[in-house]
């Protein structure tokens, strides 16, 4: 084995050893194997011996008051055993919530969203369940519905939580506004006095589901003593287990949760979906009980990104600079709460872009309606902003004649820039050189569906695909672009940690390091990225992974892509003083042996103590002997500020991430087709850990934003709130035929306050794709299209 | 009702089957194969893409009584069904930039199991055993597939991971392998 040392002087985390496998490379994945032979244990393949079948009724109706409940006939059917009602909640806490504990675990006397959950049913066979729950019969009284900011605050319309005791409720000027950010900074009327343009346009963001492929799923397991064991999919196994134990009567320790295998959250998992409800049946009838929804089912078990509407004013003189934005978002929170209030900090703190603008006027607010519930999906409250500011970026530059990517640059922020909070950006902000990035890259041919020497052309290639509804005819190219800022962490002031167990020992004479922490591995690469800083900080091979579980601290959530950033701070800091461990037990032991032992630059590397000259001082294994070193830390990021609730000026994010796109699409302009013939993007990941991973981060998310600039969109009945489409086949995701070359740029900015200077990257290029596709297919066909997902009868005028 | 079929090369039967259930549950929850996934059960995802006498089918679109007699290929048996062809030696240009798989893993992959892994086109992986059965058919089928058609033969297998970047280099590489191979 090929090890390097490497010439530096400090024994803390700039300290990379030439361990094979580290960080940077792109080492595989601990899971990858599992997981291509099937053998990888999701949460739906969970089975137990004598295991029953969970089941639970949802509501037909969005608003409704429930009259009567009668369970009788359920229970009477052969093979079930047990049918669960409000009635039935074991303790006094019958709510939970991310932020505010209003979300019922089973419906009392009303229901205020479509699919609301309402009985629970324990059988033999899924089949059974579902006759079963077909057989409660529940009357319902309709009650009007709220759906959107003028009937929800309407004089006389129905309050949604008439008692609401949250922080936000003293300062809404409405108790259907759940939340409400302003930001105020300079002064906004008087710049707009001095703009040469002046550009309003008011857009509307469609209803994104996140569709992760793994339905919602788990298996709770009674104990003996009244506890339970839980494994289950989820992104925050603390988070759900301070959210289960009480409605269940437990104290958390007797709530033990194990992460079953995740296919995919981005987001839709932050939320509780099953897990209390598998616990209760399992407590109840003291069986094993596995629930598993149905793609039906899960578009209703999980919360969605919310539908904004939004309305931009920007100001410019004719020089293309920026003089003010004024704005105002309005996102649908539906009946719960969920994350809706850190949407609207994202979405106010973050609404202009990442621009230089002094003067600003602007608020974001969240509804309380009766449509589906809102709250996490990956770009949290950043993407409805990117989508409208972006249109608005564009708009600008065509009325001042200029080029859209060069305006862009005039107004780019940079490192030192002050964002409308207040906040002073102080780690590399590379928005201008990404968007350079992405125009210089070569054009993609036009008319890619003509080959030489073909008979005629290949119709995979042309708008409308396989449909074969044209060879040409009425398509037209365009080319769009823009660029994006996400937040990085928890923001607002909360105390954002991880916790992580690092253990080192020598087995069969080889040192071994075991990383145990509770962070949810969904898909994005954690699990590797853990056994490279073990192989890094430690010098070793060979990396164990405990799976993540409540018998260790929380980690936090794997979301606001904070995981590397956090959870890979806290097992590199875990690293670290195993290693200061290991170094002082070898000084104790070996120290007069050679005058290295005490002076600086000591390292691990390839199971050695070696000195920075790479001199091997000892092995690992004659120092450690049979004696195990371990070391748990909590560790966090800088702390943030909370928004203030006038002003919206605070030091509220940790970091920001930034992403650009140029999209290239042909439009066939006779049926409102399009295909995008390429989508490229150039992201700053500060440090990519894994390259190849950290590029598979940016396409997923890229392809993401081009699903929300096509085809994704929940379609929610304005007239009685009901979803309409709740299945692949009326809620379209992009295929392998929907999607293009994805060409990568990857940047590497260090940011010096994160661990190895690296930067989130899961979210951002989320945000820049869907408006840099719009911004295409504006292009192509000269229309405004002020709204997301475009559909065939916009772009052809019939719908 | 009982049911008998062939599922990678082994004979087994399942009783009490009732006659609404899918093949998918048949094998997911009556012979303990899971492999094959359960992410819409309408046929609209190819998650649960399992060769039936050869043919790719979505599980749970065929009754679990019409396997009946019948042979079925899951994720699970590609790696054996692949293991009676020499390896996969990465002698062609583009191939021979990917890395080796992991030293500690057992029994030797198919090739597109391989390259998946090489490849990085695994991520949540939930999609990721139907996309192999279907991709592992076509290049059986075709060989030396272009890029379009990869994207059609794969384009009932949905992944909401990847952007299917990393799926199309991982069916590119393991084609090339597979020529490289003989």
């Amino acid at each position: 084995m090929a090890t390097r040392a490497t010439k530096t002087t400090d024994t803390t985390w700039l300290r990379p050893t030439g361990t094979p496998g580290g960080i940077g490379e792109s080492a595989p994945r601990p899971d990858g194997t599992l997981k291509v032979t099937g053998e990888f244990a999701y949460s739906s393949d969970m089975w137990h011996e004598d295991m029953l079948w969970g089941r639970l009724l949802r509501a037909p109706l969005a608003h409704a008051e429930i009259v009567s409940l009668d369970t009788t006939e359920a229970l009477a059917l052969s093979g079930v055993h047990a049918v669960l009602t409000y009635e039935d909640l074991p303790a006094p806490v019958r709510h939970y919530g991310l932020e505010i504990q209003d979300t019922p675990v089973l419906a009392r006397d009303r229901v205020r969203h479509h699919g609301e959950p309402v009985a629970l049913v324990a059988a033999d066979h899924p089949e059974i369940a579902r006759r079963a729950a077909a057989l409660i019969r529940v009357e319902y009284r309709e009650l009007p519905v709220v759906t959107d900011e003028s009937s929800a605050t309407a004089p006389g319309a129905p309050v949604l939580h008439p008692d609401r005791e949250d922080p936000h409720a003293p300062h809404v000027p409405h108790p259907n506004i759940l939340h409400r950010q302003p930001v105020l900074r300079g002064d906004a009327e008087a710049a707009a006095a001095r703009a040469d343009v002046i550009v309003r346009g008011d857009y509307e963001f469609g209803m994104q589901d996140q569709a992760f492929l793994g339905p919602e799923s788990g298996l709770a397991v009674p104990d003996e003593d009244g506890g339970v064991d839980l494994y289950v999919a989820t992104q925050w196994l603390h988070s759900d287990l301070r959210q289960i134990a009480p409605v269940l009567g437990l104290p958390e320790e007797r709530v033990r949760m194990t992460l079953a295998g995740v296919g995919g959250a981005f987001g839709g998992r932050e939320d509780l979906s099953m897990q209390i409800h598998a616990c209760l049946l399992a407590l109840r009838t003291g069986r094993p009980v596995k629930m598993v929804y149905d793609r039906f089912e899960s578009f209703f078990g999980h919360v969605h990104r919310h539908p904004a509407r939004l309305h931009y004013e920007h100001g410019a003189t004719r020089d293309g600079r920026l003089t003010h934005v004024r704005c105002r978002i309005v996102l649908d929170g539906g009946a719960y709460a969920s994350t809706s209030a850190a949407v609207v900090g994202n979405a106010a703190s973050l609404a202009l872009g990442p621009y230089a603008v002094e003067d600003v006027a602007l608020e974001a607010l969240a509804l309380y309606t009766n449509n589906p519930p809102c709250g996490a999906m990956r770009g949290f409250g950043a993407v409805q902003a990117c989508f409208a500011y972006e249109a608005q970026m564009d708009k600008v530059a065509a009325e001042l004649g200029l080029d859209p990517v060069e305006f862009r640059r005039i107004n780019a922020m940079e490192q030192g820039t002050v964002m409308p909070t207040g906040q002073r950006v102080d780690s590399p902000a590379p928005v201008a050189e990404l968007l350079r990035r992405v125009k210089a890259r070569p054009l993609p041919p036009a008319e890619p569906w003509r080959s030489e020497g073909a008979d005629g052309p290949d119709i995979r290639l042309l708008p409308g695909g396989l449909s074969n509804t044209t060879h040409g005819e009425g398509v037209v190219r365009g080319v769009g672009y823009a660029v994006g800022i996400k937040n990085v962490g928890f923001s607002e002031g909360f105390d954002d940690y991880s916790t992580a167990r690092v253990r080192l020992e020598v087995l069969g004479g080889e040192p071994v390091a075991t990383v145990h922490t509770a962070m949810a591995e969904v898909g994005q690469g954690g699990v590797t990225v853990h056994t490279q800083i073990a192989r890094t900080e430690l010098g070793v091979q060979r990396v164990a992974l405990r799976p993540a579980d409540t018998a260790i601290g929380s980690a936090g959530s794997t979301s606001a892509s904070r995981q590397t950033y956090v959870t890979g701070g806290a097992v590199r800091e875990a690293c670290v003083q195993v290693r200061a461990e290991v170094l002082a037990r070898g000084r104790r032991r070996f120290g007069d042996r050679h005058p290295a032992w005490s002076g600086p630059g000591l390292g691990l590397d390839g199971g050695k103590v070696v000195t920075a000259e790479g001199e091997v001082l000892a092995a690992v294994a004659d120092i450690l002997g049979e004696e195990a070193v371990e070391q748990e830390v909590e560790w966090r990021h800088r702390p943030t500020r909370p928004f203030d609730r006038h002003s919206g000026q605070g030091d509220g994010h940790v970091q920001y991430s930034f992403a650009a796109h140029r999209a290239v699409v042909d439009v066939d302009t006779e049926l409102g087709l399009v295909r995008v013939v390429e989508l490229a993007c150039a992201q700053d990941v500060g440090k990519a850990m894994n390259p190849q991973a950290v590029v598979g981060q940016i396409q997923g998310g890229t392809v993401q934003g081009l699903g929300m600039a096509l085809m994704e969109e929940i379609l929610v009945d304005p007239a009685t709130a009901q979803v309409r489409n709740p299945s692949f086949t009326d809620y379209l995701i992009p295929t392998i035929l929907d999607t293009p070359e994805l060409p990568v740029d990857v940047l590497e900015l260090a940011d010096p306050h994160a661990p190895y200077g690296l930067r989130g990257a899961g979210e951002a290029p989320t945000l820049s794709a869907t408006p840099a596709v719009l911004a295409a297919v504006r292009a192509a066909t000269g229309l405004a299209l002020t709204r997301t997902p475009v559909r065939p009868e916009h772009l052809t005028g019939s719908g | 009702m009982r049911v008998n079929l062939v599922v990678n090369g082994r004979r087994q039967e399942a009783d009490d089957v009732w006659e609404g259930e899918s093949l998918l549950f048949l094998l997911r929850e009556r012979l303990g194969l899971p492999g094959a996934k359960n992410a819409c059960e309408q046929g609209e995802c190819g998650s649960c893409t399992v060769r039936l006498d050869g043919v790719p089918v979505c599980a749970c679109l065929v009754a679990a009584g019409q396997a009946e007699g019948r042979e079925v290929l899951t994720v699970e048996g590609l790696a054996a069904r692949h293991a009676g062809t020499p390896g996969a030696p990465t002698g062609a240009e583009e191939a021979a930039r990917w890395r080796a798989r992991p030293a500690d893993s057992a029994a030797p992959l198919a090739p597109v199991q391989q390259a998946f892994l090489d490849a990085g086109a695994v991520q949540c992986g939930f999609c990721t055993p139907g996309l192999l059965v279907a991709a592992d058919e076509l290049l059986e089928r075709e060989p030396s597939p272009s890029d379009a058609d990869i994207r059609e033969a794969l384009s009932g297998n949905l992944c909401r991971c990847t952007g299917y970047e990393k799926i199309m280099d991982a069916v590119r590489l393991a084609a090339a392998r597979q020529s490289e191979a003989g």
